[in-house]
């Protein structure tokens, strides 16, 4: 089996979560979706460190990010698919 | 994939009330600060017996009170407790709490130091500890059905590692072990926020619903009430954003991995016992590890399931808690406080389902008898809940 570079919590998720060192521009990817051991693949755009997000899909400002099949937080700038998700560009809906 | 055979049995004491322990201890448990230092002489003395100190048990009034006396007298009727010895300086609160412990039919015995002095009551108490312990010493293991295990579960020193991996694992088990009939208990209201509207609708009755949101409001109004600031520049926290968590709801929902795709049944208050029979409840605890397990075992739970990511080492003196981790080099650098090693999961040589079931054999282990790493260390950490300053 290959390394998996990513996890996706839940088959819903529009963010995967890096779990190696960290990723660089334009790596394939190899992703873990936990819930039904399914496998996906994806390109990415930005360096990302271990722990941390990546897009899964296109997001548009005002979409609400998916991360465990549940509501974390809208997208606060336009991310593409592959690009790192963090607090530069996804705030909470709390306060 | 074919699931591994859950054991539908374990070795447990049965008590005279019909529950079951997993732990054989005779407790001296003191009712206040004050009586601290000779329930500590008595336990020196008599092998076989372990003394909780704490720090409170003088002027608290009203719900503080109430939570003291609870949290007290949870402690002594835990399952995992054989035999008690109560000893507070005065007669009055001793009595109280004796009185609700022997109601469970196990031996307890209360003294007061008030006019006695610490040397003839450590003489006095160490007589009658001596006692318990060897009539508790001649107490067997006994076959008992999986369904007499409480399991209480709380994170602590979480990372990106928790949410991915150790909590699902957990909720992994809770998911497998329910329908079994085990009682399991969930708490921290704290770090439940940002999720609590999505762990509201886990509430198997409207009631539960109810309570648990009062419950959550109750906690969110006395901190809008003592926040100095916005809580956004505490939640997460500038260690967690660094550990790649955006917001408090991802937070939130790292931590609610722990019930897998459970529903509660009903909302207990600190240290509280469950009534409603067999099902996950929900605990009104803080988030601090030594305070959440002392009130979930003061609540009966008799086995307790700890996830961490960066290596929090809490043991509790009745209940034994087994730690888990993800974070492969947690596992590595404090591997002598870790039970279950789940960092697997993060290369893929493991998947969840296999996780949970290597999580219900050491569940299974230490519910017979072996030590868990913090009981092996010596971790007896027994620290009152107080809800607000005394008189």
């Amino acid at each position: 089996m290959s390394n998996t570079d990513i996890i996706i919590h839940d088959e819903k998720d529009n963010v995967g979560v890096v779990v190696i060192e960290k990723i660089t521009p334009n790596q394939d990817c190899n992703c873990w979706i936990m819930e039904n051991d399914k496998s996906a693949k994806i390109q990415s755009k930005s360096e990302i460190p271990l722990g941390h997000k990546i897009a899964m899909l296109d997001l548009k400002e005002g979409d609400t990010i998916l991360k465990y099949g549940h509501d974390i937080g809208k997208v606060v700038k336009n991310i593409k698919r592959g690009e790192h998700v963090h607090v530069h560009n996804v705030k909470t809906k709390k306060w | 994939m074919v699931n591994m055979e859950i054991p539908k049995s374990f070795l447990g004491f049965k008590r005279e009330n019909g529950r079951t322990g997993t732990r054989n201890h005779v407790i001296i448990l003191p009712v206040d600060d004050i009586s601290n230092a000779c329930a500590e002489a008595v336990a020196n003395n008599i092998k076989g017996t372990i003394a909780l100190p704490h720090s409170y048990g003088r002027l608290q009034f009203g719900a503080d009170l109430e939570l003291h006396f609870r949290t007290m007298i949870g402690t002594g009727k835990n399952p995992n407790v054989a035999a008690v010895i109560v000893i507070g300086i005065e007669p009055k609160w001793t009595k109280r709490i004796v009185d609700a412990i022997a109601k469970t039919g196990k031996p307890v015995e209360g003294f007061s130091i008030e006019g006695v002095g610490d040397i003839d009551t450590i003489a006095k108490v160490s007589k009658k500890a001596q006692e318990f312990s060897m009539w508790a010493s001649e107490k067997q293991r006994v076959e008992c059905p999986i369904s007499d295990l409480w399991i209480s579960v709380k994170c602590g020193e979480s990372d990106t590692t928790s949410g991915l991996a150790s909590n699902p694992t957990v909720g992994n088990l809770m998911d497998k072990l329910e329908p079994l009939g085990v009682h399991l208990c969930f708490g921290e209201t704290s770090e439940l926020t940002g999720a609590e509207n999505v762990c509201a609708k886990r509430g198997k009755t409207p009631e539960a619903k109810e309570k648990f949101m009062k419950t959550w409001n109750a906690y969110n109004d006395f901190i809008l009430k003592e926040a100095t600031d916005d809580l956004s520049e505490s939640q997460p926290t500038a260690g967690n954003i660094a550990g790649g968590l955006t917001t408090i709801e991802e937070k939130a929902f790292g931590n609610f991995q722990k019930i897998g795709s459970r529903q509660f049944i009903d909302v207990l208050e600190p240290a509280e016992e469950p009534t409603k029979g067999k099902g996950l409840y929900f605990m009104d605890t803080s988030s601090a590890a030594a305070e959440c397990v002392t009130l979930q075992a003061a609540g009966g739970f008799n086995i307790h399931l700890f996830p961490t990511g960066q290596g929090n080492i809490i043991g509790n003196p009745i209940e034994p808690v087994i730690k888990l981790t993800a974070n492969p080099l947690t596992a590595k650098t404090m591997g002598e406080h870790i039970d279950v090693d789940v960092s697997k999961i993060l290369s893929r040589q493991m998947n969840l389902d296999q996780a949970g079931d290597e999580l219900i054999k050491s569940t299974i282990r230490v519910a017979n008898g072996r030590l868990t790493c913090a009981e092996a260390l010596g971790h007896k950490e027994f620290v009152m809940t107080k809800l607000y300053r005394s008189a």
